[in-house]
């Protein structure tokens, strides 16, 4: 704008009857409200007065604009950095933990089928599984403070545990004998395990996920203090210019146009900054976290799955009932017409070509798995149980062997995903990063310039 | 080892037992014979105890299938003829303290009862033999009965040598044999559809199953009995002893049956339930039960699997085992009868003792006079 600074400054309205300086004037005592008031009022009378009321005013709003941003922003940048650092990992961890006991029954159920001539392989994926669930579980209740949901379950895996792995043990030892107590003893452990540690474990992942969850709202919730103090700093700068130019013609007050400069730029770096992090959180949560759910629920189904077969032969007859369990696993993976399973979940959610591979080719090896079972039933069924044994935990065209696959793809899968996780949640982060402190920054040179100008103003009447 | 054990009986989700004195063998009952058939028992349970002081047994899916497959169908059956008002003169049970007396069918007829042997082929026989091959219906889980060492993925026990002797009958030397594996609660749903031949799978015989399918003679009698550890055993049987103890069973099982009757009742014990027999093994390893009831043949198998535990007192129950068929097969049953009658000749010197000491006489005592093995006396109706 144009406007020159032709007229000269208006003259006081009225004198300065007023303020003489209300700090010091304050007597003892605490500032009561009605005193307050009365000296606003007062002060309000003059011009001086009130340009220090204005600029006061604006200082204060631009500094509590700039503290509530950079209170709102590191909130929101903590709970992003919960989501990238504590509560992903310690839910990725309890899935882990849940994995990693379903594959310790699912190896102990092979292991025993194989008899005196247990592979060494599957004896050391038993063990890696127990000493990863206990090592996980001594860390998950480290990082704990003892109050959270999850520390009972906590607490239950922990004492389960070395009961399940006696169990284990006994059935191996009786086995080996070649007595059928062994069977018993590894039916007693896989109860153990489907009716109380499986279920500890699962509970524990779905505290620690609900955990991700509230990070993720924390994180992507809108500073709305921060956005409306900005606008509202916007708007009295705007007003307070406006009342300047309509009393001195003067177009611009360089410490108020600063001042809007400095409350401009960190609204739209806040706005522009959290709208990108709120994204990128978006994505690393659909593109990542919410995949590694769906493919988590995957793993533990086929993993039971798995279970189940093996369970069936060591039961040596009467194994209906998980034959009946492995029935409903698989039913849940494959879904039904009116209802997607957990692979076509998981299918959905897979959002680029790398992660919709694997999980087609889990699908495959899934469905190769059931046709191979359907063959190790009939075998078993028609009393070749040798033969039927062996097409479970055989090297070669066995369900083991499907199985195997459909772990590793799930395995790749989900490491693809956990990765788009943690590239989108940094990527989020990033976005917020400098925002604190660049608010504060701004603020208070808002506030300055604030003051700067207003003293400019009061300096003419004097 | 359980050589206190008295008479074996065993069975499996059975149904009704009957009750009555344990029989009276006739026949001669005879000296200790068979020394042989011990020793692979013997052997067996020696590398047992070196190993691991669990030992053990076998499972029976008889009384109740893992997880769940129930009980067999029988156990209803039986509790409807537990049903008799407890002064009548035909009691599914003794009390405790009483001799059992065997199970009499509602028209005073005894359910043991069969057809006459005969060598001759019918319809069913010629079937087997047209096909060169015998189905056989058996358990591989009951350790001694039926079941598979899973070290040399054989099948053996007393079950498995019966079906071989009567595979040889009917075929001849090395008869092709399927043995099919069927759970307890598809031992009559087999037989009625075909699947298998005949179900040597220690099936008890009782009223209610005569209806269903056709019985050989008896060739074993068991009952219900008492397992507990050797030492420091806290249940010493049926008595007070069992006041505020843990008691384990199969759920299903004749011995849950027979623990609801009243009169055990008031023993006061904690009852224990789980799927299996065997469960409770390995609940009484674990110390989460002080005793088990089972019928002595499944005893013997735990017993068998665990040095450290016997059975106690006597069978409560009198539960004849037979070969199942299906109820047109007539010409089949008075052909197993006639191999069951080679099988049990002979006194100490026969087929049916040899194998009883190879599989049983180690853990079990015998139904014969002051326990010596015996094999019940065959019954005819016709």
């Amino acid at each position: 704008m144009t406007q020159p600074t032709a007229a000269p400054p208006a003259p006081p309205a009225r004198p300065a009857v007023a303020a003489p300086e209300p700090r010091e004037a304050e007597p003892r005592g605490g500032p009561s409200w009605r005193g307050a008031s009365r000296r606003l009022r007062a002060e309000a009378t003059t011009e001086p007065g009130r340009l220090r009321l204005i600029g006061a005013v604006l200082a204060a709003l631009l500094v509590v604009f700039g503290g509530i941003t950079a209170l709102q922003v590191s909130e929101r940048t903590s709970a992003a950095g919960d989501v990238v650092e504590r509560s992903q990992p310690l839910s990725a961890d309890a899935a882990k933990i849940y994995r990693s006991l379903a594959d310790a029954d699912t190896s102990a159920s092979s292991g025993f089928l194989a008899g005196g001539d247990e592979p060494r392989s599957v004896r050391a994926r038993y063990e890696k599984d127990i000493r990863e669930a206990s090592e996980l579980l001594a860390g998950a209740a480290s990082s704990s403070d003892g109050s959270r949901p999850a520390d009972r379950q906590i607490e239950v895996l922990n004492k389960g545990l070395p009961v399940y792995t006696g169990l284990v043990e006994s059935a191996r030892a009786n086995n080996r004998q070649g007595l059928p107590l062994g069977g018993a003893y590894l039916r007693y452990a896989n109860e153990k395990m489907r009716g109380e540690l499986l279920p500890a474990a699962e509970t524990l992942y779905k505290a620690e996920t609900s955990e991700l969850r509230r990070d993720y709202d924390a994180a992507k919730g809108w500073p709305w203090a921060a956005v409306g103090l900005g606008v509202v700093t916007l708007v009295v700068l705007v007003w307070a210019q406006r009342r300047n130019y309509r009393r001195t013609n003067r177009v611009f007050n360089p410490g108020l146009l600063s001042a809007t400069a400095a409350a401009v730029v960190l609204l739209l770096w806040l706005g522009v900054g959290h709208t990108l992090a709120r994204s990128s959180l978006t994505d690393s949560d659909e593109q990542g976290a919410r995949s590694l759910q769906a493919l988590n629920e995957v793993w533990i189904g086929s993993l039971q799955a798995r279970g189940d077969e093996n369970m069936t032969l060591v039961a040596r007859g009467a194994g209906a009932e998980y034959e009946k369990s492995y029935k409903k696993q698989m039913g849940e993976l494959f879904g039904r017409p009116d209802s997607p399973g957990g692979l076509q979940r998981a299918q959905a959610l897979a959002d680029d070509s790398t992660g919709r591979q694997s999980v087609r080719n889990a699908t495959n090896s899934l469905k190769r798995w059931q046709e191979r079972h359907a063959n190790a039933r009939a075998k078993d069924d028609d009393g070749a149980y040798d033969d039927a044994v062996e097409m479970v935990i055989g090297k070669e065209n066995s369900t083991g062997e499907a199985f195997d696959r459909v772990d590793r793809n799930l395995a790749k899968a989900s490491a693809h995903e956990q990765q788009q996780f943690e590239e989108a949640a940094d990527r989020g982060r990033g976005w917020l990063g400098g925002l604190g402190i660049g608010a504060v920054v701004l603020a208070v040179l808002g506030a300055a310039a604030v003051v700067w100008g207003q003293m400019r103003r009061l300096a003419e009447y004097r | 080892m359980g050589r206190e054990v008295t008479a074996a009986r065993g069975m499996l989700g059975m149904a009704c037992p009957g009750s009555g004195r344990r029989v009276s063998a006739v026949g001669d009952v005879g000296e200790p014979a068979g020394r042989d058939g011990g020793t692979r028992a013997r052997r067996r349970r020696v590398g047992v105890v070196g190993a691991v002081s669990a030992v053990l047994l076998a499972v029976l899916t008889g009384c109740a299938a893992p997880s769940g497959s129930g009980g067999g169908t029988g156990e209803r059956g039986r509790v409807g003829s537990v049903a008799a008002p407890a002064d009548d003169p035909v009691r599914p049970f003794a009390a405790p303290g009483e001799d059992p007396e065997p199970e009499k069918c509602e028209d005073g007829s005894d359910p043991a009862e069969s057809l006459k042997p005969s060598g001759e082929a019918g319809e069913a026989v010629e079937r087997i033999q047209d096909r060169g091959r015998l189905v056989v219906g058996v358990d591989q889980n009951s350790f001694l009965w039926g079941y598979r060492d899973p070290t040399t993925g054989k099948l053996g026990g007393f079950d498995i040598d019966l079906a071989k002797e009567i595979g040889k009958d009917i075929l001849g030397t090395d008869p092709d044999i399927t043995f099919k594996t069927i759970p307890t609660d598809q031992r009559i749903r087999a037989l009625e559809k075909g699947d298998v031949d005949m179900v040597v799978r220690t099936m008890t015989i009782s009223c209610e199953r005569i209806e269903e399918v056709a019985f050989s003679t008896a060739y074993f009698e068991a009952g219900q009995q008492m397992l507990v550890p050797k030492d420091h055993a806290r249940v010493k049987g049926f008595d007070k002893s069992l006041e505020g103890r843990r008691l384990c069973y199969a759920s299903g099982s004749t011995a849950e049956t027979l623990m609801k009757e009243d009169d055990y009742q008031q023993l006061g014990a904690r009852t224990l339930r789980v799927p299996n027999q065997l469960d409770c093994l390995v609940r009484m390893q674990l110390g989460e039960a002080d005793a088990i009831v089972t019928d002595s043949a499944l005893g013997a198998g735990q017993a068998a699997q665990d040095p450290s535990v016997r059975l106690i007192g006597e069978p409560v129950t009198v539960e004849p085992y037979g070969v199942a068929m299906n109820l047109e097969d007539e010409d089949l049953v008075r052909r197993v009868n006639k191999v069951l009658d080679d099988y049990r000749k002979g006194g100490a010197g026969s087929k049916w003792r040899a194998a009883y000491d190879e599989w049983l006489a180690d853990d079990m005592k015998g139904t014969g006079e002051g326990g010596a093995p015996k094999p019940p006396e065959p019954k005819y109706r016709d």
